[in-house]
């Protein structure tokens, strides 16, 4: 599929084009927007540089980016005045790179949370339905991408959260191999999990802009040397090789669920009709095998290394150098109090479950077995990486989900299907949504993922599949 | 059996480098509080640990020095508690696989030897430092991610003299490596003393006193000991508890803190940030290879090999740079107790007034080799030779530029048999009485000579020709 990025930038040569028009009318559509769906904890006045690969294109940060000088929240009470000193090194490229930064978005609190329904300022709706959730933690990101108004924006991504939202909200999210993209001044949930990850509105604009930030950096000792790797020349240059998809039958296997929704089926045609176009670019696609109990063993495993790892990550949150102070005199009190008042239920939920689950009574049947189930699983994921390309399954069981909680049938026996892109972050393997239909006009995507470092290979088969499926692009530049 | 304290000792010293463990901030002491202090410091949020080489370096080097299992890999680990000295609210540390495992060393104690069994070293980062100051508590975040080697002995002590020849020679020895400069007035060195009475082969029960600084470790191991044999001797035994004491300084006492059961619960776990770090074969070889001779072989051959004595050897150790430079004279050729008399002598003690390191000292061994051979062939009396090693010490210059036919010997015989001449004759009535027998007015014609030369006649030469003269008339 086209690149928006370059014909928005082709825009910008015509000699008719209006810059500052351009901006201002920016401006307006995303006061609509935030006035409907809350994508912005801030909006930005940006000014024109012309420099650059990415000059003059608009883009937003999850508000997890550390941005000197620009307020940075992580959709936190506990930061709700945080004004940092320095940059993030994704958001000291993309300055390089000449994009223009309109806003830092609306996340779950701390990138925990799936829901976009947390952050400090309120509600993310989707712009597709404003009763139902844009999907989470990448909420704002998603849902300003989504309608149209900006090209990209920047997430992050420790369990799904680039790449669910990015299904709910029907456009590309893409979590490249981890150290591909460095993390330093991301603000972290769990380090060996969290990945920077980008929502666009195609893949080759996901070429486009990781091509931009990604790279070693001497900041982040887990970066790797990727200066070999170049996306956009792969989709322009394809190898057209034969493909090699494989899914997972422990997940796609309809007579496994009892009852299945209504959105279950109609997700199970879908993917089945991808399949088919998969099938007609020559591929093959096989299906195969993870023991079920390791793969029923993922939502929890995940649950225990990523709160174990975050509740060592939120440590510095005391407010005794910056953040929330609390106002007693005595020192415990006083962190006490800041982090009673500053983080949500949820978080403090998971604060508890990683202080438990690493106590040293407990350390060795929670953390340690989750981390054996984590080894297991991605041991299993290179063997299969040898004979295929990618693993290729649904995001989820169906469209986003209804805001009013209530509404929202919970289902075991979906919960690995609901899960499973949590493979990715596991072994930091590339991984990458795109849109793959509708259901009752909402979106649905699809998730593809390979080996590490695999990243052009990756992306050329998403961009293959993008081109082949049905799907219609909501809002953006016409 | 008698009852016997043993003794552990995790020693914390904090180490020398260009820049802090994981951030780029200048490891340097400062009198001015926080200017030393990069966002990773203060745990700004979105921070990252970057290792610093040198430190890992230095560590290995350490681990080596203490003959040390090293690893095949370096790893770090997160130790977890909140204290408002520790932004991050964890320590990063090597828990799982230190740097060194399973050591020992030999250290000089009490004209013997003693040998001190190494449980582990490892790597980590200190702490911010906390002052009070009435009501208020100021925390300055220069020391916060200063690269910090911590110790871990055997409880493998039995008195407070062993410990502080251990921590003295341990100073040394990280001095002698350039892994620190382990300044006790910088405070760069605390301690953690584990200190257990027993009748028996088994231990006792141990206590534990945090955070003692060199100084006051004689105290409190004096201290704790005296404690529990109080108790021990009223049979009160049962309440020496496993506990974590501190060693408070104005009641010069040991003040309970928390006893074993309100131990705290560090929820290790490996350091994400800080992926694995190879130690290959090479890198191993490389660092050993850079590893001075340590003191202890140093002493052992100043004294059998040289002939010194255990006090001149010791003067020569205090400082690595002091040998270093002893053992250039000897390179040069000087002999050894001469070297030692001039170096302790004159070079210290220039050294002591002014206040400098012998790294800055303008004499070279070249110069006092040079000063040597001019007192052996006679030039120079040992008098002048002090007096122009002195001068040199003040002006760097070339010592030859002090020699000059004024102040240089008269060796010359024709002048001083002339000057000899001149004082026999001037003098008959001494020349009889000692020709008749009083031998000791010899020492009178010499000081006549030397008079007669201002000094500078060569008191050897002089008494050879005096001698022969006198003889003669007989």
């Amino acid at each position: 599929m086209k690149s928006e990025i370059l014909q928005l930038q082709k825009r910008f040569q015509l000699e008719s084009f209006d810059f500052g028009n351009y901006l201002e009318l920016l401006q307006k559509k995303l006061k609509v927007h935030q006035d409907k769906c809350n994508s912005f904890v801030t909006l930005l006045n940006p000014t024109l540089k012309r420099e650059g690969v990415l000059s003059g294109v608009p883009y937003a940060l999850k508000d997890n980016f550390s941005t000197k000088g620009i307020l940075t929240t992580a959709s936190s009470n506990t930061l709700k005045n945080y004004i940092p000193v320095y940059n993030a090194t994704v958001y000291e490229k993309l300055l390089e790179s000449g994009a223009l930064l309109v806003g830092k978005t609306t996340m779950d609190e701390f990138g925990m949370g799936a829901t976009g329904t947390t952050g400090h300022t309120g509600v993310v709706t989707n712009p597709f339905d404003e009763t139902r959730q844009a999907g989470g933690s990448s909420a704002g990101s998603a849902a300003v991408v989504a309608s149209g108004i900006l090209p990209f924006a920047l997430g992050s991504d420790t369990g799904d959260s680039v790449r669910k939202p990015a299904a709910y909200c029907g456009i590309v999210g893409y979590k490249p191999t981890y150290g591909l993209i460095s993390r330093y001044g991301m603000f972290p949930f769990a380090s060996s999990l969290d990945h920077v990850g980008v929502l666009t509105r195609t893949v080759k604009d996901a070429a486009i802009v990781v091509d931009q930030i990604k790279g070693q950096d001497p900041k982040d000792m887990t970066s790797i040397d990727s200066s070999q790797i170049h996306l956009q020349k792969r989709l322009e240059n394809k190898e057209n090789k034969h493909k090699k998809l494989f899914y997972l039958k422990e997940i796609m296997d309809i007579d496994r669920y009892e009852n299945p929704s209504e959105d279950l089926k109609e997700t199970f045609a879908l993917f089945e009709k991808t399949l088919v176009k998969a099938k007609e670019l020559g591929w093959s696609v096989q299906s195969e095998s993870i023991d079920v109990t390791l793969l029923e063993a993922l939502a929890s495993s995940y649950m225990c290394i990523s709160c174990a790892e975050a509740t060592s990550n939120l440590s510095n949150l005391t407010g005794i150098i910056f953040g929330l102070r609390g106002k007693s005199n005595q020192i415990n009190e006083m962190i006490k109090e800041s982090r009673t008042d500053g983080f949500s239920p949820l978080i403090k939920r998971r604060l508890v479950i990683g202080s438990y689950v690493l106590q040293k009574e407990n350390q060795e049947k929670y953390f340690k077995n989750a981390m054996r189930v984590r080894k297991l699983i991605v041991d299993r994921m290179n063997e299969l990486f040898q004979t295929y390309d990618a693993l290729i399954l649904p995001c989820g069981e169906g469209r986003a989900k209804l805001l009013d909680g209530s509404k929202n049938s919970f289902s075991k026996e979906v919960a690995v299907l609901e899960n499973h892109m949590v493979i990715g972050n596991f072994g930091g393997f590339p991984s990458i949504t795109i849109p793959n239909g509708y259901i009752k006009g909402l979106p649905v995507g699809i998730n593809l993922t390979g080996a590490v470092r695999d990243d052009e290979n990756l992306l050329e088969i998403a961009d293959s599949l993008e081109e082949k499926i049905d799907f219609q692009l909501f809002g953006g530049e016409k | 059996m008698e009852l016997t304290p043993t003794i552990g000792i995790e020693m914390h010293c904090e180490m020398k480098s260009h820049s802090k463990v994981f951030s780029t901030a200048r490891n340097t002491y400062s009198e001015e509080a926080n200017i030393h202090v990069a966002p990773v410091d203060i745990a700004l949020p979105g921070i990252l640990p970057v290792v610093n080489y040198e430190c890992v370096k230095k560590a290995i080097k350490a681990a080596f020095i203490l003959n040390c299992e090293v690893p095949k890999w370096m790893m770090f680990d997160r130790k977890n508690y909140y204290y408002p000295d520790l932004p991050k609210g964890y320590q990063i540390t090597q828990n799982r696989e230190p740097v060194g495992q399973n050591g020992k060393i030999t250290i000089p104690f009490a004209e013997k030897e003693l040998e001190v069994f190494i449980h582990d070293i490892h790597l980590e980062e200190d702490t911010a430092q906390l002052e009070h100051i009435g009501e208020v508590s100021y925390i300055n975040y220069n020391r916060s991610g200063v690269p910090l080697l911590e110790l871990v002995t055997e409880p493998c002590f039995h008195s407070k003299e062993e410990v502080v020849a251990f921590i003295e020679y341990i100073r040394r020895v990280y001095q002698y490596a350039d892994i620190s400069d382990a300044d006790v007035a910088k405070g760069q060195i605390r301690c953690d003393v584990n200190i257990s009475l027993s009748k028996t082969e088994e231990l006792g029960v141990k206590v534990e006193v945090k955070g003692v600084s060199f100084l006051a470790l004689a105290d409190v191991i004096d201290y704790e000991i005296k404690r529990q044999m109080d108790l021990f001797a009223k049979g009160k035994e049962q309440e020496i508890i496993q506990e974590t004491r501190r060693w408070d300084e104005s009641q010069c006492e040991t003040i309970h803190m928390r006893s074993k059961a309100n131990a705290i619960d560090y929820k290790y776990f490996a350091e994400p940030n800080i992926p694995t770090i190879p130690i290959s074969e090479e890198w191993k070889e490389e660092i050993r290879n850079e590893i001075p001779v340590m003191p202890l072989e140093r002493l052992k051959r100043y004294m059998n090999d040289y002939g010194l004595s255990r006090v001149e050897s010791n003067t020569l150790l205090k400082e690595k740079e002091i040998s270093d430079y002893f053992e250039t004279c000897l390179r040069i050729g000087i002999d050894a107790k001469i070297a030692c008399n001039w170096i302790t002598g004159s070079v210290l003690g220039y050294m002591n007034k002014e206040g400098i390191p012998i790294t800055k000292v303008l004499l070279k061994p070249a110069d006092l080799n040079f000063i040597i051979e001019r007192i052996q062939d006679g030039t120079l009396s040992s008098k002048q030779a002090k007096e122009i090693v002195l001068q040199v010490l003040q002006t760097g210059k070339n010592p030859s530029e002090f020699i000059t036919l004024d102040s240089a010997q008269i060796s010359d015989e024709t002048l001083l048999e002339a000057m000899c001449d001149e004082i026999i004759l001037n003098n008959q009535a001494q020349k009889e009485a000692y020709l008749n027998g009083k031998s000791n007015l010899f020492e009178f014609f010499v000081g006549q000579v030397m008079k007669m030369s201002k000094g500078k006649a060569n008191p050897v030469k002089t008494r050879e020709i005096l001698k022969k003269k006198l003889d003669e008339i007989c």
